[in-house]
């Protein structure tokens, strides 16, 4: 082990800590805005509404996010039209090709949690808003989602964890996220083990804060949901 | 329509397919193994397994992949130094193979261990009265019977398993998607090799699915249906 090599170059991990952590953020913010409305159009019965929804998820869920990330990223510029368009600008930045790639990555699996959370709800729940003289919209925002929401933490906090591992790609599209860091310090001393675990710690530790804080939420969320 | 590079894409589609099986063995016997030394008596097997599923588990496929396949190659030759082998190269198949095997393998402990545990503990008393040994109790018993537990997990694993080969590209084998970057470098045009590698995926994830749909059915054959 060569730590004098490893120390000089936490600066860099610390960098690529800040870089993977800004992916994640904004794949997650992005990608949860996306997927409430894709959910509540998933569990609703007509089918015109789910079944193009369903499709968008199978299609995402069945390929690998290196293929989607490489569409978007080398695969558009083939076009002439998407060159020229308005777009270009932001399409030719890794940096947002990535968190979209991982924003629809991570929409497609939050929807269908989602729409299991929304699955799960007791019918009675509904009967009871119904027979009160609630809307669809209303019963949506008032009795559906608040409990999807609290029913959906477990899985969520799982996705959260995948997709942080899932920002590890964007390395492959010359980013310097904590993978890009660890390969540019093997590939300039030639010290895989060293690189490669000081990236793996690092990966550790954001997600023992990831799933300390979701194990927090569940306590104040879900819990009270359990019975007594 | 692929510029003549259907067979070439063809042949990396055989590979990857290739990687993924063989990976599934392995992370087959490694989760195999890691259930059994889960649920032994021994305190050190215990903690062996967890720490194991623990660190693979919090750890991102592309990091791991990338210790494995730099670090197995020092390693390795560190070793031949000393025995004085001639200089060896770590093939990206076999590197490849492995870690994803092992990495899997973690996902398929948990799978199993819970699959175990499903398993009422009446089964293998009865079994050992009958006189059954340890390993008879497990293979004709237990192992039958947990089968059907495990299927869910051990469909989605593989599932995520198939698109996680995606990856291996990045060490150099030349498989699907490596074959279609080479391809989409020569006619400049990305898009369409990379939307074909998504449907040779979403071909496998499709095909893999109905496979399992009908392993379940199989394997649910005496069991109950309770209709709520």
């Amino acid at each position: 082990m060569n730590g004098q090599v490893m120390l000089d170059s936490l600066p860099l991990y610390a960098h690529g800590m800040a870089v993977t952590l800004q992916l994640l953020l904004a794949a997650l913010a992005a990608g949860g805005l996306l997927a409430l409305p894709l959910a509540v159009l998933r569990s609703l019965p007509s089918a015109w509404a789910w079944r193009p929804v369903w499709c968008f998820t199978y299609v995402i869920r069945g390929t690998p996010l290196l293929v989607q990330l490489f569409l978007l990223y080398y695969g558009l510029a083939q076009f002439e039209a998407v060159r020229a368009s308005a777009l270009w600008p932001w399409l030719k930045s890794p940096w947002f090709c990535a968190v979209a790639a991982l924003a629809i990555n991570t929409a497609a699996y939050t929807c269908e949690i989602l729409h299991g959370a929304i699955k799960a709800l007791p019918a009675g729940e509904v009967e009871a808003a119904r027979a009160f003289g609630m809307s669809r919209a209303v019963t949506f925002r008032r009795i559906v989602l608040p409990s999807a929401f609290r029913r959906a933490l477990p899985a969520y906090s799982n996705e959260v964890v995948l997709m942080l591992h899932a920002t590890a790609l964007a390395s492959v599209v010359t980013l310097h996220d904590i993978t890009g860091v660890a390969r540019e310090v093997n590939s300039v001393h030639y010290l895989p083990f060293e690189a490669f675990i000081t990236a793996a710690l690092c990966y550790l530790l954001i997600t023992l804060v990831l799933v300390a804080g979701f194990r927090a939420a569940e306590r104040r969320w879900v819990r009270p949901l359990a019975a007594r | 329509m692929l510029h003549g590079y259907g067979l070439s894409l063809l042949q990396g589609a055989a590979l990857t397919l290739a990687v993924a099986l063989s990976a599934l063995a392995i992370a087959l016997l490694l989760g195999l193994a890691g259930a059994l030394a889960k649920l032994s008596r021994s305190r050190l097997a215990r903690a062996a397994a967890t720490v194991y599923t623990t660190a693979i588990r919090a750890v991102p496929d592309l990091v791991l992949m990338l210790l494995v396949f730099y670090g197995g190659q020092m390693g390795v030759n560190a070793l031949g130094e000393r025995l004085g082998w001639a200089y060896i190269d770590i093939d990206p198949f076999v590197a490849g193979v492995l870690t994803i095997g092992f990495i899997f393998g973690a996902y398929f402990t948990e799978v199993l261990r819970g699959a175990f545990l499903a398993v009422p503990p009446g089964q293998a008393e009865a079994a050992q009265a009958y006189g059954f040994s340890r390993a008879q109790v497990l293979w004709r018993i237990v192992g039958p019977q947990m089968l059907r537990h495990a299927l869910p997990g051990l469909s989605n694993n593989w599932l995520v398993m198939i698109k996680a080969t995606a990856i291996v590209s990045v060490i150099g084998l030349s498989d699907l998607m490596s074959r279609a970057s080479q391809a989409a470098g020569a006619t400049r045009e990305p898009f369409l090799f990379y939307l074909a590698v998504g449907g040779v995926y979403l071909a496998f994830t499709s095909l893999s699915e109905l496979g399992f749909a009908w392993l379940a059915r199989r394997l649910a054959t005496g069991n109950r249906v309770v209709r709520l």
